[in-house]
């Protein structure tokens, strides 16, 4: 889409852009240049030289057990946080579309979780499961279960993983809700004049119309999980027990500010930029079809 | 609907409930640990009855923070936040709006590129680039400046994006009709485009206050000195690595401190927020 009507001349918009492109320049584009190129070197042992090593850091980085495992645990983490974010908004979603009296308060408290940093809600989370003080510790003990995520390496992953969706079902739901409200009430009406059951009705016409905001915000939540969520981890886990929670941005994080490994750490951004890439691709195609078909 | 009403509402309001509990019991639970003392939280597993000690705490949070942080106050850590919060939401709103405005309504060699420059940007989290950034930002001698903690993290194109969608809608008339009056560019700009974007601004503002007050990898790296620790650095440091005795009644009350400023915005400014989530996003 383009104005028909326009101002000329060059000098003005070159001033108005300046301080975008400035900042960009500098704080994205420069530091990317360098991820890339660091990416392709070595230093030795000392790090006093650096030479050219082609592809060798990615080479060692795919051979790399620890690594491949972080992908492992990434997947995992990424597809549950996505699944148990979305399937409790959408519920709520549903329910919040149905009822009058008391929406808003609802609405306003299932959102408040958005507002809350990643980080603080791990915190909340590992208080209420701290091995030794935790208020839902006690009561799984109580039931039996023998918790103590600090040394048991998928009990510590099924904590990030719900502190993680905690928080972000006020945004699923936030979007469910937007998008059940945009379905005319003439369709829904129409299905009931014909006997659908509510649950029919649900099934065909409400959520294939939810389809689309659907898959819409499972790259949302997959994105958020693949980079937000580093306060989670390193306020609860520190990837621990033995690299069980250590999910890709972390492992980052850690080779390259812990571990002062800088061209394994440049690798790994390199591919971390392409599967957001990827990601972002994908979630644009997406959004280009729904504007051509809506 | 009205026949259906009285019998179906049972279900929907049972799960809201059941979800509005589950948002508010680790807040509740937290709140109830910032009622206590240590040792009330020690003495696992802990009474869900709020103790009296609830200012108190908050107080020696809020003025004195815990050792670990090397006594500094959280105040000073809420401020920290408060300026990075409002520096990157007005920042990016400050040169987000120009650059939008110079690539719709200006028609100049470069301005493809520099489009594609700018949304490029999208694409990369700061968290995916952080050494680099690290790097640069230390060589230009950012490191614990409030400049180093928040322009790295305004190079992103989210309200560029939002600002150019809002513009390209603006009729092609009110153009022609400054042009017919004599208005310039930076007068149309001034008296007309910003006028008409107030609530497009109101809404990123407050999406970008929750985002910069909330940030965490980035402030972790670019900080280290007491005196420039956001509140959400601090509560990590007060954990610590469970070398000493963990203050956990006044980690909770920096934690309810730390939460709501951003709660609050949400909830008394709800209408932008929903408003600036859901066109951010498109």
């Amino acid at each position: 889409m383009e104005r028909r009507v326009t101002f000329g001349g060059w000098v003005c918009p070159a001033l108005l852009l300046l301080p975008q492109m400035a900042v960009t320049l500098v704080f994205f584009f420069w530091p990317a240049a360098q991820a890339i190129e660091q990416s392709l070197l070595r230093g030795d042992a000392f790090g006093l030289t650096t030479h050219f090593a082609g592809f060798q850091n990615f080479s060692l980085l795919f051979n790399d057990p620890d690594y491949l495992a972080s992908f492992g645990v990434t997947a995992v983490f990424s597809f549950s946080v996505a699944v148990l974010a979305l399937a409790p908004g959408l519920l709520l979603a549903v329910m919040a579309d149905r009822v009058v009296r008391g929406a808003a308060v609802y609405k306003t408290v299932l959102l408040m979780p958005y507002a809350i940093a990643p980080a603080i809600a791990g915190v909340l989370w590992m208080f209420l499961f701290n091995p030794s003080i935790g208020v839902m510790a006690a009561s799984l003990r109580w039931l039996g279960i023998d918790w103590n995520y600090l040394l048991n390496a998928p009990q510590a992953l099924l904590l990030v993983i719900l502190a993680a969706a905690w928080k972000q079902v006020s945004y699923n739901f936030l979007f469910f809700l937007a998008g059940l409200q945009a379905i005319p009430a003439s369709l829904i009406e129409a299905s009931a004049i014909d006997g659908a059951t509510p649950r029919r009705r649900f099934w065909t016409i409400v959520f294939p119309l939810l389809a689309p905001i659907s898959f819409f915000l499972l790259v949302v939540n997959i994105v958020y999980a693949f980079f937000d969520t580093f306060g989670v981890i390193h306020n609860v886990t520190q990837g621990g027990p033995e690299q069980a929670t250590e999910i890709l941005v972390y492992k980052v994080w850690y080779d390259g500010i812990v571990g002062l490994d800088l061209g394994g750490s440049a690798a790994q951004s390199v591919v971390l930029m392409t599967i957001v890439i990827v990601l972002t691709a994908v979630q644009f195609r997406f959004i280009e079809r729904r504007v051509h078909y809506a | 609907m009205m026949v259906s009403a009285p019998r179906s509402a049972v279900v929907p309001h049972a799960v809201l409930i059941a979800g509005i509990v589950l948002v508010l019991f680790p807040l509740f639970v937290a709140f109830v640990a910032a009622c206590d003392t240590l040792p009330d939280i020690l003495s696992a597993p802990m009474s869900l009855v709020p103790g009296p000690h609830f200012f108190h705490n908050l107080a020696e949070a809020l003025l004195a923070g815990t050792a670990k942080t090397s006594g500094q106050p959280v105040w000073s850590m809420m401020l920290n936040s408060l300026v990075m919060a409002l520096a990157i939401a007005a920042g990016k709103i400050a040169i987000s709006v120009p650059s939008a405005y110079a690539v719709v309504f200006f028609r100049f060699p470069l301005r493809r590129p520099c489009f594609w420059a700018i949304f490029v940007t999208l694409m990369l989290p700061v968290e995916v680039r952080i050494l680099p950034t690290y790097k640069i930002t230390a060589d230009l001698h950012l490191i614990n400046t409030y400049a180093g903690l928040t322009l790295p993290l305004i190079a992103s194109a989210t309200a560029t994006l939002l600002f150019r969608q809002f513009f390209l809608t603006i009729p092609d008339e009110l153009v022609e009709a400054a042009k017919i009056d004599g208005a310039g560019p930076w007068r149309f700009l001034v008296d007309t485009v910003i006028p008409l974007s107030k609530t497009n601004i109101a809404a990123l503002f407050v999406i970008l206050f929750i985002y910069g007050w909330n940030q965490y990898l980035w402030p972790l790296l670019v900080t280290d000195t007491p005196s420039m620790t956001t509140i959400v650095i601090g509560m990590r440091q007060m954990i610590g690595n469970g070398d000493t005795q963990t203050e956990w009644q006044l980690i909770m009350a920096t934690a309810l401190l730390a939460i709501l400023p951003p709660v609050a915005v949400v909830v008394l400014m709800q209408r932008w927020f929903v408003k600036g989530l859901v066109e951010t996003e498109k």
